[in-house]
């Protein structure tokens, strides 16, 4: 029977998985959303979304947590794919962390992120009471996530119980929850960064222009390298910058997303120059170097 | 390797395509620390070079610092060495892992090995095709051994690899590889048939026969480890069972588009192909099938589509949609065998959630025919099943559901059982086959129905459900309040827990199970009262929430009166009007409420009556006010 048809390849195994995931959870849903953070992983996200529903638009809106210090690109690019795709798009930002003015080169990555992000994700979740977001996370990014299950149950104050998590069986999701409880849903849990790229060269997934090599003003800045998006950089530092040619393994906010050099400026070469130059994909990122098991602690406090 | 990095230098163009077109394995391993599991899995990480520069720096240095082979590097702590974790407690779990060679992408369920995480290696099984078992070669075939191979055929993997480990320390002696095979291959004819058994001798250590063979074994004539997950087939028993697709959504995005959502379990479908949608049992033929946003003509186990209809079928969410020429079985009362998975004890008669396919239902465990003993197969007595216990049961449901024998298909004979109160996942289970009792038993229907006898008395029938502690006194209300509807000519029947106790439920103890039977029979007994139009009085303790609740559940919506007689412990135990809380107190009655077992207090009573307030005629009162209120006295 099974002799007319291909094989099915590993991307197409993880394509149909994610789907069934997104369907199922949002099957039993009263309001769902997906956070859309603009990067790679977002975009793979997002492209099956349109799959998995097609026909239909995906039932739910997007979701951009908005520091305010995300590359200019990064917004350009948010704003263009919601157009395209012609899903709702909410942006939150924190308005109490901008009014008391808080950003990284002041405060430093740790209460910027805590401030500018992980509040500000709760204050949104809150606001439009979402009962299911659906989160880009993969288990392969990093060593705690290893067992993080595809549904993460939260309580009504958005804190992870490492103890109280339900056992995933088969593809059999349960996703009863009780009144003001939400579920982190993870359909990528199973891709790898290897995969994420083969599936967006395979599909022609649309990506934000900053993963490519091109020439950027970076300066140095507590141990990395990281570009001059706007006059916020301070001036001191800003004097310092030169043009290189860069590129970004993953996005964030600018001052915290370190550039590496490199002439990569296709996906082949991008891919290639992944696969040769071994160094983990989080390592660009300052906020996992602040102290062993940050992730964990991160988690638990309700950051993804 | 090195062939991959050459092209992957000098023309990834090529080496992209090849490896799109890479298939995926999930396998399990299974195993303690103590076999080499970990190491086994960090080698196979480290080997196909799935460790960045970073994370490799790391591992020299804790090898170092922590490891346990001297300058070597450790790869056991690639994948375990979280301290921090263990502290928290969270390594009772499974552990995803990522890898994957020229041929195939690897996804792998890495489980604890110990006797009380069979939850863990149970939940990582349920997705793999292929399970390895660690056996440490100076040990041979243990008991977790046994239980690991009992565990992985349940959940229906069909191949198994015996990895015998630590044969560098045996001086790679034939004999001692032989002899572990046969002792496992005679007790793997106790398992399910159909199980291809693949063993072969390595060290995770030196890395012998993991990638490719080794001269140190040159007696053995297998292949590497490596070199059978890259080339075992899998999905072939998939792809040749019949076509089911579970829908999981209806995509309607206008009146001319009416598509059915789902991933394919099992078989093919093409464009054409004639189907029945059950339990409807409705027959149509496919007009189109959609893989994400393309048509294509035929589809395959594993995918995830949306087909469309050429006749308006009724059809939603829970359905399955199956070939019409083998279609699935439908009923409502099976055979299954259950894992548990959860603290508190499976109950016979306590009703769950049941998740299958797309489908919720309610279920209840009619009786546990027998436990399943793992390390010898043989099967015990038992009533109930605890954490970690596998037992033979039989299910009814509150509707009838399409399903297939797991052993034909998994995903439309695997379902999990959910706690209706705390919303977790109690237990999975495993149908074997229908029962076809259900089927011959029909409700009688009787023209001298519930209306009638109601208004022949002129009441509105009741449950008037008295809960609270022993000694709280929920029977002296009880009384009073008969007393006062029988004066008004109301026509009234006092179920007692004691009472009861001394008839029909005689034969019952007081272990949770047995409270939980208790529980249900009352029920039973004051449904068919409410049928006769009796405004029946309950005056038990009935301590659980689930109990109460499915009490509730039997009788119509405000049928159901919960009256939470309110004494605290202390005050019902200075009162001890029966000795009975002094006898406890002393331990000469076991499982007693409020003492040794726990009284779960209603969180929406419909009345509560604090009896270190009121009396009992004024708590008598008070009840037949509120029933006046709302009409139920005619």
């Amino acid at each position: 029977m099974g002799g007319t048809l291909k094989n099915l390849t590993h991307l197409d195994r993880l394509e149909a998985e994610s789907m069934h995931i997104m369907r199922e959870v949002v099957a039993d849903a009263e309001r769902p959303v997906m956070l859309y953070s603009v990067g790679k992983d977002s975009a793979v996200m997002l492209h099956l979304a349109m799959k998995a529903f097609y026909p239909s638009k995906p039932p739910f809106p997007l979701l951009h947590v908005d520091t305010t210090w995300k590359f200019k690109e990064m917004i350009e690019f948010r704003d263009r794919r919601a157009t395209e795709t012609g899903l709702e798009l909410l942006v939150h930002s924190n308005q109490e962390g901008i009014d008391a003015g808080i950003g990284p080169f002041t405060h430093g990555s740790a209460l910027h992120t805590d401030v500018m992000k992980t509040a500000a994700l709760k204050q949104a979740l809150d606001k439009y009471k979402f009962d299911i977001a659906f989160g880009g996370a993969r288990r392969d990014e990093e060593k705690s996530r290893a067992k993080e299950r595809i549904c993460s149950f939260r309580t009504a104050e958005h804190r992870w119980d490492p103890k109280n998590q339900r056992p995933e069986l088969w593809n059999l999701y349960n996703t009863r929850i009780r009144q003001g409880e939400s579920i982190r849903v993870f359909p990528l849990s199973n891709w790898t960064e290897l995969d994420i790229w083969q599936y967006i060269r395979r599909e022609n997934i649309d990506i934000v222009p900053l993963y490519y090599s091109a020439k950027r003003p970076v300066v140095e800045w507590e141990g990395t390298q990281i570009m001059v998006d706007d006059d916020r950089v301070p001036e001191e530092l800003r004097k310092t910058a030169v043009e290189k040619s860069v590129r970004f393994r993953t996005l964030g906010c600018y001052p915290l997303t370190g550039a590496v050099e490199s002439e990569a400026d296709t996906l082949e070469e991008i891919i290639q120059e992944m696969l040769l130059t071994k160094s983990s994909e989080r390592q660009g990122r300052v906020i996992d170097r602040d102290q062993s098991g940050s992730m964990e602690k991160k988690k638990q406090e309700g950051y993804f | 390797m090195s062939d991959q990095n050459s092209l992957l230098e000098t023309d990834i163009r090529g080496y992209l395509e090849a490896h799109e077109n890479k298939s995926l394995l999930r396998f399990i391993t299974c195993g303690s620390v103590d076999d080499g599991k970990s190491t086994l899995i960090g080698r196979m990480l480290y080997d196909s070079k799935m460790i960045f520069e970073d994370q490799l720096d790391a591992l020299e240095s804790d090898s170092k610092r922590v490891g346990t082979q001297g300058e070597n590097i450790d790869f056991a702590l690639l994948v375990d060495g979280l301290t921090a974790e263990r502290e928290q407690g969270i390594t009772i779990d499974v552990a995803y892992r990522f890898f994957s060679t020229d041929k195939r992408k690897f996804i792998v369920a890495d489980t604890p090995g110990h006797v009380q995480y069979t939850r863990n290696m149970a939940t990582g099984a349920s997705t793999a095709d292929l399970a390895i078992l660690l056996i440490d070669a100076r040990r041979g075939v243990l008991e977790q051994t046994r239980r690991h191979a009992f565990i992985a055929s349940s959940l229906g993997i069909r191949k198994l690899v015996l990895a015998i480990n630590k044969m560098d320390l045996q001086n790679y002696e034939q004999s001692v590889f032989d002899d572990i095979e046969s002792d496992f291959i005679e007790f793997a004819e106790e398992l399910a048939t159909g199980i291809e058994i693949q063993a072969i001798p390595m060290s995770a250590l030196e890395g012998t026969n993991i990638t490719t063979k080794s001269d140190k074994t040159p007696w053995y004539d297998g292949p590497s480890l490596m070199e059978y997950l890259e080339t075992v087939p899998v999905d072939d028993d998939r792809l040749n069972a019949p076509f089911r697709l579970p829908v999981q959504y209806v995509n309607r995005p206008n009146l001319d588009f009416r598509g059915f959502s789902g991933q394919i379990p099992s078989g093919t479908v093409k464009v054409g192909d004639r189907v029945k949608t059950l339990p409807s049992a409705k027959e149509t033929t496919v007009t189109r099938i959609l893989s994400g946003d393309e048509d294509v003509q035929e589809a395959m186990a594993g995918e995830s589509v949306t087909v469309c209809f050429a006749d308006e079928v009724d059809t939603s969410r829970g359905d399955l949609i199956c070939t019409a020429e083998s279609p699935a079985q439908v009923a409502d009362q099976f055979q299954a065998r259950i894992f548990w998975m959860a603290d508190d004890k499976m109950l016979p008669g306590r009703r769950y959630l049941m998740k299958i396919g797309s489908k919720t239902v309610t279920a209840q465990v009619n009786e546990t025919k027998y436990r399943i003993e793992m390390s010898d197969l043989q099967d015990r007595p038992a009533r109930d099943l605890s954490l970690n216990e596998v037992g033979v049961c039989t299910l009814s449901l509150d509707q009838a559901i399409p399903f297939d024998p797991y052993n034909e298909i998994r995903e439309t004979g695997g379902f999990i059982l959910i706690d209706r109160l705390n919303n977790n996942t109690v237990g999975m289970g495993m149908i074997d086959f229908a029962l076809r009792r259900a089927g011959n038993i029909h409700w009688q229907s009787v023209d001298v129905n519930k209306e009638a006898h109601s208004a022949q008395k002129n009441q509105k029938p009741t449950v008037l459900w008295f809960t609270g502690l022993s000694g709280s006194g929920k029977s002296t209300i009880a009384n009073a309040l008969q007393k006062r509807l029988y004066s008004i000519d109301r026509h009234t029947y006092l179920l007692d827990g004691d009472n009861v106790r001394h008839g029909l439920n005689r034969d019952l103890g007081f272990t949770d199970a047995d409270r939980v039977e208790n529980i249900r029979r009352v029920s039973e007994v004051s449904k068919l009262m409410v049928d006769a139009g009796l405004i029946t009085l309950v005056s038990f303790i009935s301590p659980f929430r689930s109990e109460r609740r499915m009490a509730r559940n039997m009788v119509e919506d405000g049928e159901f009166v919960e009256v939470f007689v309110n004494t605290p412990l202390n005050v019902a135990e200075q009162r001890d009007v029966k000795g009975l809380y002094k006898r406890a107190r002393e331990g000469k009655i076991k499982n007693f409420t409020g003492i040794d077992s726990p009284y779960e207090p209603p969180t929406e009573p419909e009345i509560e009556i604090d009896t270190t307030k009121v009396s009992a005629d004024e708590a008598a009162e008070i009840i037949v006010d509120w029933m006046k209120e709302r009409g139920m006295l005619g």
